[in-house]
């Protein structure tokens, strides 16, 4: 789960790590009165979940009114990579001498929290990790004794030459550190950290996201939550026990299992088709699973063909049949089914499926092959 | 042989009383799994079938002398019950349990370290070694014994590759569903490790999915240390580049964690990669000379 700046910022300032003097606002009278209480200049940030908004032109420096009223005219309402800018930031601005990159994460092959750090601040990290990986420092974190002052001190011994600003830093850091446990985040980032004009760091931007897992112990990050309209589609699919994404071609898969569901796709299109989604039924055996799938494989009016691929494990294929005859009964369907059942009961769901003229094959390579061919076919 | 669990595999069921435990305990047992016990806090003195149910972790291992545990309970309480396994002397513990919380991961591992305990999971669907046992929630009807050994961070499409396998007439040593979180417990490496070192296996599968580095680590291994044959299969080849993870974890692995990236690494490694899951007993047989 992701958030926006302000609210990964209202944390930092929840565990006392500076950030700059900033309102949130969602509409030009906002940012305007926001302005006169923080005093000009100021700088006006778009507030989307998307990276690169300050390529985008989503953040703009105000020196006087007529900037101020011209920046918030043009953010509020500008389209960032696909997200509406419904809300901006408007922060006092801040004159600094030093801009830094420090960040949390999770890393898979150490299994550990690690904490990254480079003085090549107030740039998209993927690029100094793509050009300069080097810039980069990493420094495994010891889940035992979690981020010890020496370690945060090492850190901070990296980046800063005076003795004050590394201690300022190896606090701030180890109080990042906390800000990452407590809120089961995935990523904690500020980019940059700054040296301001008077010698203190400040975090001018911050970004977190956060482990879905975990949500169910934070009732306040879950809060926060905010789903596209993407999103949306994708997390009621998650409430029937469902794992959906839509894609743009023709043949509607319906698979148990992620990894069984990519290669479906992935067989489709070697053999010259295109999915029209990806859609994981997951693993339990109730046939009323198979009756929403179908519903949200058929809203989408591409779909000429449906495939469906099971392997049963805890899934047994006679109830999937089950669900199959039920969607047929209830539902209007004059959409070509091609069905494969392998694994736990498949023998019996392929005899349920005997009493309607769905289309069975004993394979998934051949499965593919006959949704492509009946998909050609349909007007 | 085979690797990990066999027929003096001694297993107890955490969370043996719940749907998923009771059935898949059954199920084990039928399979031929010498399931010696479970747990349930509160039902220690009952039965699910025959199998003897116990309190605690530590009063199972003490009755029972069990050396293995798969979890069944719920993502809330699995990181716990894991700690309890190892607490208890159990040198392999096997997590169904899907959505444990990543941190919870990432702090107990040090503790299993210590205690030289074994962890496969979460979020996985066990392990079979043909004809001996099988711990976990995999068909057992697909599986036949023989000398390919098996790893898989899928869960239906490593039945899949083994069905592929089983009708050409190639069958297993042992095959591993390892889960498909980011932070899991035994990974392609110390696996192809033991494959190497299990005078059984004579080939390798490994079956991947985009996401993270650790198909690339695994090729670097095989070209350092595995001598036996091995062939990949990737999942996830079409998949949109969308969906993408964390930008910071990508930074870390410095690869995006495509499909290309990994067939590359792999086909690098000398390790052929079959585009499709049928193709998977055809390269083997070519590299079996059979």
């Amino acid at each position: 789960m992701k958030i926006h700046e302000y609210q990964a910022k209202q944390i930092f300032a929840d565990y006392e790590i500076p950030v700059s003097d900033e309102i949130l606002c969602h509409s030009v009278e906002d940012v305007e009165k926001a302005a006169d209480k923080l005093g000009l200049p100021v700088v006006v940030k778009a507030q989307v979940l998307a990276g690169g908004r300050g390529k985008a032109g989503g953040v703009k420096l105000a020196k006087t009114k007529e900037e101020l009223v011209d920046a918030a005219n043009q953010i509020l309402g500008m389209d960032i990579k696909g997200y509406t800018v419904e809300k901006v930031l408007t922060a006092k601005a801040i004159s600094f001498t030093d801009e830094f990159y420090v960040g949390l994460t999770i890393d898979r092959n150490t299994k550990s929290v690690v904490f990254m750090a480079s003085a090549e601040g107030g740039v998209e990290i993927e690029e100094v990790a793509k050009d300069n990986p080097d810039a980069i420092h990493k420094f495994v974190i010891d889940a035992e004794i979690g981020l010890m002052p020496f370690q945060a001190r090492q850190i901070a011994f990296k980046l800063f030459d005076d003795i004050k600003l590394v201690r300022q830093g190896a606090d701030l850091f180890e109080k990042l550190y906390r800000v990452f446990m407590d809120t089961d985040a995935s990523l904690a980032e500020i980019n940059p950290l700054v040296i301001t004009a008077d010698g203190n760091l400040m975090a001018l931007d911050g970004k977190m996201n956060f482990d879905d897992n975990a949500l169910f112990r934070q009732a306040e990050i879950l809060e926060m939550r905010e789903p596209t309209e993407d999103e949306k589609t994708e997390i009621e699919a998650k409430e029937k026990g469902l794992s959906f994404i839509k894609l743009d071609g023709n043949i509607g898969c319906m698979v148990n299992g992620a990894g069984l569901a990519m290669a479906t796709m992935d067989i489709i299109k070697i053999y010259g088709g295109e999915p029209a989604n990806f859609l994981d039924i997951g693993g339990s055996s109730n046939p009323q699973k198979v009756i929403d799938a179908m519903n949200l494989l058929l809203a989408d009016k591409n779909v000429k063909a449906v495939m469906i691929n099971i392997f049963g494990g805890i899934t047994r294929c006679d109830d999937v049949a089950k669900g199959i005859i039920s969607a047929l009964d209830q539902m209007n369907i004059n959409i070509p089914i091609v069905v494969r059942l392998s694994g736990t009961n498949a023998a019996e769901g392929l005899e349920i499926l005997k009493k309607t003229n769905l289309v069975t094959v004993a394979s998934m390579g051949e499965a593919a092959e006959k949704a492509i061919e009946m998909a050609s076919q349909t007007v | 042989m085979s690797i990990l669990i066999n027929s003096d595999t001694r297993l107890i069921v955490q969370g043996i009383t719940g749907r998923d435990g009771s059935f898949h305990a059954q199920k084990m047992k039928e399979y031929g799994t010498n399931v010696v016990g479970g747990v349930s806090p509160g039902k220690g003195g009952q039965k699910v079938g025959d199998i003897p149910v116990f309190n605690t972790v530590k009063d199972a291992v003490a009755a029972t002398k069990a050396n293995a545990s798969i979890i069944f309970v719920p993502p809330k309480f699995a990181a716990d019950a894991v700690y309890e396994a190892s607490e208890a002397g159990v040198e392999l513990v096997i997590t169904i349990t899907e959505g444990l919380p990543t941190l919870d991961m990432v702090k107990l591992m040090p503790y299993l370290k210590k205690n030289g305990t074994k962890l496969i999971g979460p979020n996985c669907p066990g392990l079979v070694t043909p004809g001996e046992a099988l711990v976990g929630i995999l068909p057992g009807s697909i599986f036949k014994q023989g000398n390919v050994g098996l790893m898989s961070r899928s869960g239906t499409l490593t039945y899949e590759m083994v069905n592929q396998l089983t009708t050409n007439g190639l069958g297993q040593s042992t095959c591993v569903g390892i889960g498909g979180d980011p932070v899991a417990g035994l990974y392609y490496e110390e696996l192809l490790e033991m494959f190497q070192n299990d005078p059984q296996t004579e080939a390798i599968v490994l079956i991947g999915e985009i996401g993270g580095d650790a198909e690339e680590r695994a090729a670097q291994y095989i070209k350092e240390k595995v001598t036996k044959p091995v062939v990949a299969f990737i999942a996830g080849q079409t998949a949109p580049p969308g969906k993408r993870m964390g930008h910071a974890g990508a930074i870390i692995s410095s690869g995006s964690g495509t499909a290309a990236e990994k067939i590359k690494a792999f086909e690098e490694a000398g390790v052929p990669v079959a585009r499709k899951p049928a193709e998977i007993p055809v390269l083997i047989q070519e590299r079996l000379g059979k």
